[in-house]
C-alpha cells in the first residue's frame, strides 16, 4: 500500500514536470514510476511484493469482469425462459481469510459472481453464509469460491 | 465510427437493465430478485457509462465514466448485500424450492448471534438439536 501511494506520487511528479495534467500524462507518470519502484525493489530486496501485485491487480480486473459477464448470461437465461431451472439455497462457507478488508473484499466479489450473493458472517468471522442460485453441485461452486478467496487472499495480505 | 460502437455498448447495457428488471418482477423471491437486479444494474449501468465515455472520446469523459463504473461497482454489492441481509432476517419468505438453508440451524436468534460451524462442531453453539425431555419419570 505504501508503495502504491509512492507510485502515485511519482505519477504525479512526472505530470508537473511535463507540465500537462491529461489522464494520458498521469497514467505515463504511472507506468514510469511503476518501472523505476520495480528496479529499486530488485536492488534493495525490501518490497518485491509490489512489483509483483500489479501484474495481478490487472490479472485480477479480467478474471472478475470475466465473471461478471458469465453471471448475468446466466440470470438473464433463468429470466427469459419461462419454467425456472434454479436450486436455490443458502450454505455456509469457511472462511481463511481473517482481516476486515479479506472478508469484505470476498463477500463483494461473491455478490458479483454466478448466482451467489452473500448474507452475512457469523460473529467469530470464521464462516460466510451464502445464498447461491444453483446448489445442485455443491462441491464445485464450494471449490469456485475458494479459488477466489485464494485470489483476495493474495492480493490483500 | 464511435457513434456506431457506442451505440452498439449503450444497447447491451440498456438491454441487460431491461433483463434486470424483468428479474425483479420474474423471480419467486426476495433473494433470488436481488440476484437478478444487482447483477443486471451492475453491468448495465456501466456500460451505459462506458458508452458516454466512447461516444465523446474524450479522455476527461473516459475518465468520468471509468470513475462511475468504479464506484458502481464497488457500492452495487453492498447495497444488495445489506437489503437481502435485512429481508432474510425480518422473515421475508423464501421460494418453496428453497432446497437447503445453513444459515438458520447456526442462528440463535433471541440473543442475536450468528454461530460459525466450527463453533458449533467445537460445542460452544447452541445444541444443534434439542432432545425432548420427559419429566413424568
Amino acid at each position: 500500500m505504501k508503495m502504491f501511494i509512492w507510485n502515485i506520487l511519482l505519477a504525479l511528479v512526472w505530470a508537473m514536470l511535463t507540465g500537462s495534467f491529461t489522464a494520458g500524462s498521469l497514467v505515463a507518470g504511472f507506468i514510469f514510476g511503476y518501472l523505476v519502484l520495480a528496479f529499486v525493489a530488485r536492488l534493495s530486496d525490501q518490497t518485491t511484493s509490489y512489483s509483483r501485485k500489479i501484474p495481478e491487480v490487472i490479472g485480477f480486473t479480467f478474471f472478475y469482469i470475466w465473471e461478471l459477464i458469465q453471471s448475468n448470461l446466466r440470470v438473464a437465461y433463468e429470466v427469459l425462459t419461462p419454467s425456472h431451472h434454479m436450486k436455490p439455497g443458502v450454505i455456509g462457507l469457511p472462511l481463511d481469510a481473517t482481516t476486515d478488508a479479506q472478508i469484505t473484499m470476498l463477500a463483494n466479489l461473491i455478490t458479483m459472481t454466478p448466482g451467489t450473493l452473500s448474507l452475512d458472517v457469523s460473529n467469530d468471522r470464521r464462516m460466510l453464509f451464502i445464498h447461491a442460485m444453483y446448489i445442485e453441485d455443491e462441491n464445485a461452486l464450494h471449490a469456485e469460491l475458494k479459488e477466489l478467496e485464494r485470489r483476495v487472499i493474495s492480493l490483500l495480505s | 465510427m464511435n457513434e456506431s460502437i457506442a451505440a452498439v455498448i449503450l444497447l447491451i447495457g440498456g438491454a441487460f437493465v431491461v433483463i434486470g428488471a424483468l428479474g425483479a418482477v420474474r423471480m419467486p423471491d426476495l433473494m433470488l430478485r436481488m440476484h437478478a437486479t444487482t447483477k443486471a444494474g451492475i453491468l448495465g449501468g456501466g456500460l451505459v457509462a462506458i458508452a458516454g465515455g466512447v461516444f465523446f472520446n474524450e479522455s476527461e469523459v473516459m475518465v468520468r465514466a471509468l470513475a462511475i463504473l468504479a464506484f458502481v461497482v464497488l457500492t452495487g454489492p453492498v447495497a444488495a448485500h445489506m437489503i437481502a441481509r435485512a429481508g432474510y432476517f425480518t422473515g421475508a419468505p423464501f421460494w418453496e424450492r428453497t432446497l437447503k438453508d445453513d444459515l438458520r440451524s447456526n442462528l440463535d436468534k433471541a440473543g442475536g448471534y450468528l454461530y460459525s460451524a466450527q463453533e458449533q462442531r467445537e460445542g460452544k453453539g447452541r445444541p444443534q438439536q434439542q432432545a425432548p425431555r420427559d419429566d413424568g419419570e
